[in-house]
């Protein structure tokens, strides 16, 4: 017990957080906090959106098609898309090592890959149909 | 005596709130995104009649509610790690609580007019 407490006393302390690299985890956690962030960040305009999609007055109606028309405001929404995606699989994953399932490391990492492979391609995807592709 | 503002008692019940939030708001997204996919956007008129449905209109009130409390706890977590001042940090928890009522609020009448 006490050599354990000296090699901790030791320890060398290095936090520089531009040099620290991660696993891919540490990633997709941090991006878990930026999306959530973001998300807060940019609620007014979803929520006035989404006020004006639902409005029955013609003139909300043409400013909601000029404004979702915007080539900033799709790359703003396909920021928010990816946001939404990525917060949303990483919660899960989240969820699901809260009650234990996937608590292994190789599991862990999997599930890491998972979360940024599928929260990128559905961004991908919805982003072809936000600017029209498809 | 010195009271202490940093206190952890709401640590456990907002914890477990925001996975309740966050299991609600999962189920919500699924069912929204199929119901999407079955057409509820394919007009206007189709989208509004959707919102208004009384089934989607509380679940989505539901969500709404998640999303204000999910939001409310993970923002000052946020918070809580990055601003060391005491006046600060509680000037900024003030200021989202008061942001995301009036978010909450905002919301929950633009669907309730419908
Ligand atoms: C559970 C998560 C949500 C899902 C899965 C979702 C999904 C959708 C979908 C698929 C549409 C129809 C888009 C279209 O075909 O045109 C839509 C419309 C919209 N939603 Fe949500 N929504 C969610 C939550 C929210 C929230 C929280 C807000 C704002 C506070 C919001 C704001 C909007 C806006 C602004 C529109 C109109 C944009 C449009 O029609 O393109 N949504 N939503
Ligand atoms: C399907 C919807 C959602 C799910 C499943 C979900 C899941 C989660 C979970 C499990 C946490 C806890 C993370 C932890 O303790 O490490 C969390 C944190 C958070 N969520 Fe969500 N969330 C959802 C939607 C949202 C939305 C729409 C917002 C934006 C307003 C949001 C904002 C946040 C914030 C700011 C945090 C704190 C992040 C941190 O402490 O690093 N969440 N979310």
């Amino acid at each position: 017990m006490s050599a354990l407490n000296e090699q901790k006393k030791q320890r060398p302390r290095f936090l520089d957080l531009t040099v620290i690299r991660l696993p891919l985890a540490g990633y997709a956690s941090i991006l878990h906090r930026v999306s959530g962030a973001g998300l807060f960040l940019m609620l007014p305009l979803l929520i006035w959106l989404l006020d004006l999609s639902l409005s029955s007055t013609p003139e909300h109606l043409v400013l909601f098609e000029s404004i979702t028309r915007s080539v900033l405001v799709k790359l703003v929404l396909l920021g928010l898309i990816w946001a939404f995606l990525h917060h949303f699989c990483m919660g899960l994953r989240i969820l699901l090592i809260d009650v234990h399932v996937g608590v292994e490391k190789q599991q862990a990492r999997s599930s890491a890959m998972a979360v940024m492979v599928v929260s990128l391609s559905l961004t991908l995807a919805f982003g072809l149909k936000l600017f029209g592709v498809y | 005596m010195s009271r202490l503002v940093v206190g952890a008692h709401y640590g456990i019940k907002d914890w477990l709130a925001q996975r309740i939030t966050a299991v609600l708001m999962a189920i919500y997204t699924l069912v929204i995104f199929a119901a999407v996919l079955a057409g509820a956007t394919s007009s206007h008129d189709a989208w509004r009649g959707f919102m208004a449905h009384g089934a989607v209109r509380s679940v989505t009130f539901l969500f709404i509610i998640s999303l204000g409390y999910h939001a409310w706890v993970g923002v000052r977590d946020i918070w809580m790690d990055y601003i060391k001042p005491t006046s600060v940090r509680i000037l900024l928890h003030v200021l989202t609580l008061l942001v995301l009522i009036g978010y909450v609020g905002w919301a929950i009448q633009i669907i309730w007019r419908l």
